[in-house]
């Protein structure tokens, strides 16, 4: 029984009106759409937790005799120098180390390496290295570099472990921003009479490097909140308030081992307040590394 | 280098009675790994002459054209059998640097593909990689020129390229290609990603770049093959049955001619069924 078109058009109206067919279905929606964002609220809630009290029992301790003291056994007067110094130098020696090598293995993987077996057997691995758990390169960088290379427990066989850790992170990063480069710009490159090297270095690169730039930074931000992979490599629980840390082989320590250090005394002071105030500091340089990272994605993020 | 040395000589002892052939292809055929792309393809291309490779999709005609700069090799699996000689030297023997036959032999792609750089940078990458050092305004405004653009980018040539339109994309490839001073120009479907007025432009300046460059284009459009070119070769697809009972497709080539004699009285009927518009 066809309807007339009037009658058709109020129909739908009321349909659309009062939705009774649908509303179970709207319900269903709303329920999911209710348990989804509980989902995401339990870990963001944990999070400001977290946050909330490091800052109820960090901020009071965090000034800037804090932020230049060595260590010391009092926890009031105890600070972070060290550690800070410590960090700071690991992350300047591991990206000196791991940018260079992991940016030239991806673009040899991504521009040069021929499809082969071999080839294949490379990718895999690296993949497979980015899940490495890091105590695993600790052990490494301790059997290799402290004791074969005879490096000792020093700054530079720690930032080697470091760069060894994060490695296969810039690698995959930087062959995921090579690979957005469309094949357009390199044939372009070659049909102008350029070496496929010429193209890799004034084409291809230049136009990853901001996703290589975030993909490093990610990386070294990791390396820097990183604590087992250093204490295994032999970091010091400094408490020497001559430990300048900047010597490549001499002893070193980091934030993490610091708070690692405060964390495991039996005092309050530095249980709490010390140690929560630490973490400020590390959480602070984290999240700055990692907004760096995000400008630059964003920023120069390129829209073929 | 004793190559490209030996192609310039060979470039000047050959007198021009006849057109002079820069190309002469013989027995040419391609393929993909066991796929067949073009079988046995025999033609010559003349010099300071515009070449259309027409024929309906899949017949072979963008992969034949990349054999003749060796874009084929990054092609994993592609392959090469008879010869395409090159003022006489063949292309594909031992000893041809493909960088160098690239640097002789330009391209121009289907899609307009200049690199996220300023409009200067994309005309002076060219001559930057093969050394050139310095200021290279000169020859940035004259490649503008001749590819019709300067007018239109004079005053923003530290703008991005990507600013661009599509047309003037394409013909800022096309300045890029002729920065180089190439012998021969190949266009692979230059205009297909552009509307009729940027297309019109387009054959206006290869009319214009004729004098100077060997041009082998290859087009989907027979209207512009009938307007610019000199001489037409058209390829079809030929489907034989396997031993596996699916089918081998491949391109060959049908009949090649001057475009006056292919679009008004073709020798083979296929030739006349397609500009025809009865297949294809």
């Amino acid at each position: 029984m066809a309807l007339s078109t009037p009658q058709r058009s109020a129909e739908a109206a009321a349909a659309v009106l009062a939705g009774s067919a649908s509303a179970g279905r709207t319900r269903g929606e709303r329920v999911f759409a209710v348990l989804l964002l509980g989902a995401t609220a339990v870990s963001v809630l944990v999070l400001g937790l977290l946050i909330a009290q490091v800052l109820l029992d960090g901020l009071a301790r965090l000034d800037l005799q804090f932020l230049t003291s060595y260590p010391s056994r009092r926890a009031a007067r105890t600070g972070i120098r060290a550690g800070i110094t410590g960090s700071l130098s690991l992350m300047v020696l591991t990206a000196a180390v791991a940018f260079p090598l992991g940016v030239a293995a991806a673009v040899y993987l991504e521009e040069f390496a021929p499809d082969n077996r071999f080839t294949r057997l490379l990718e895999a691995n690296v993949a497979n290295l980015a899940g490495v758990p890091s105590v695993v390169y600790g052990l490494l960088g301790s059997a290799v570099f402290v004791y074969l290379f005879q490096m000792g427990r020093s700054l530079v066989a720690g930032a080697l472990t470091l760069a060894l850790l994060i490695l296969p992170v810039i690698i995959v990063a930087s062959r995921e921003s090579l690979r957005a480069v469309p094949q357009a710009i390199r044939h372009a490159g070659l049909a102008l009479g350029a070496t496929p090297l010429q193209v890799a270095a004034r084409q291809t690169v230049p136009s990853a490097l901001p996703g290589i730039f975030t993909g490093t930074i990610l990386a070294l931000s990791r390396a820097v909140g990183e604590t087992a992979p250093i204490l295994v490599v032999g970091a010091v629980l400094s408490r020497r308030s001559d430990n300048v840390p900047w010597g490549l082989l001499d002893a070193f320590t980091g934030l993490p081992i610091q708070i690692y250090d405060f964390v495991s005394r039996p005092q309050a002071d530095f249980r709490e307040g010390a140690a929560s105030a630490a973490i400020l500091v590390l959480l602070t340089v984290l999240l700055l590394m990692n907004s760096v990272a995000i400008v630059l994605r964003n920023r120069y993020a390129r829209r073929w | 280098m004793a190559w490209s040395q030996a192609v310039d000589t060979a470039a000047q002892a050959i007198v021009p009675a006849t057109p002079e052939r820069v190309f002469e292809l013989e027995h040419v055929s391609v393929s993909y790994g066991p796929n067949l792309a073009v079988r046995d393809v025999s033609m010559p291309i003349h010099r300071n002459e515009i070449t259309a490779l027409i024929g309906p999709s899949g017949c072979g005609k963008s992969t034949l054209l990349r054999c003749l700069n060796r874009m084929n090799d990054l092609i994993p699996g592609a392959h090469v059998d008879g010869q395409v000689r090159y003022h006489g030297i063949d292309l594909y023997s031992k000893g041809v640097d493909p960088v160098e036959v690239r640097r002789r032999i330009g391209m121009v792609f289907q899609k307009p593909n200049p690199f996220p750089k300023s409009i200067y940078d994309n005309i002076a990458f060219g001559p930057r990689v093969l050394g050139a050092k310095g200021n290279l305004d000169d020859l940035v405004e004259s490649c503008l020129r001749r590819a019709a653009l300067w007018d239109e980018v004079r005053h923003k040539l530290k703008s991005s390229a990507y600013g661009l339109s599509g047309g003037q994309q394409q013909r800022l490839c096309i300045a890029r290609a002729i920065a180089v001073n190439p012998d021969v120009i190949l266009m692979d479907e230059p205009c297909s990603a552009l509307d009729p007025i940027a297309t019109a432009r387009i054959e206006d300046l290869m009319r214009e770049l004729e004098d100077e460059y060997t041009i082998v284009i290859v087009t989907h459009n027979m209207q512009q093959a009938a307007r610019v070119s000199d001489r037409t070769a058209f390829m079809t697809t030929q489907v034989e049955p396997d031993e596996d009972g699916g089918d081998r497709r491949s391109g060959h080539l049908v009949e090649y001619d001057l475009t006056d004699r292919i679009f008004k009285n073709p020798a083979d009927p296929r030739t006349e069924d397609y500009i025809s518009g009865r297949f294809g």
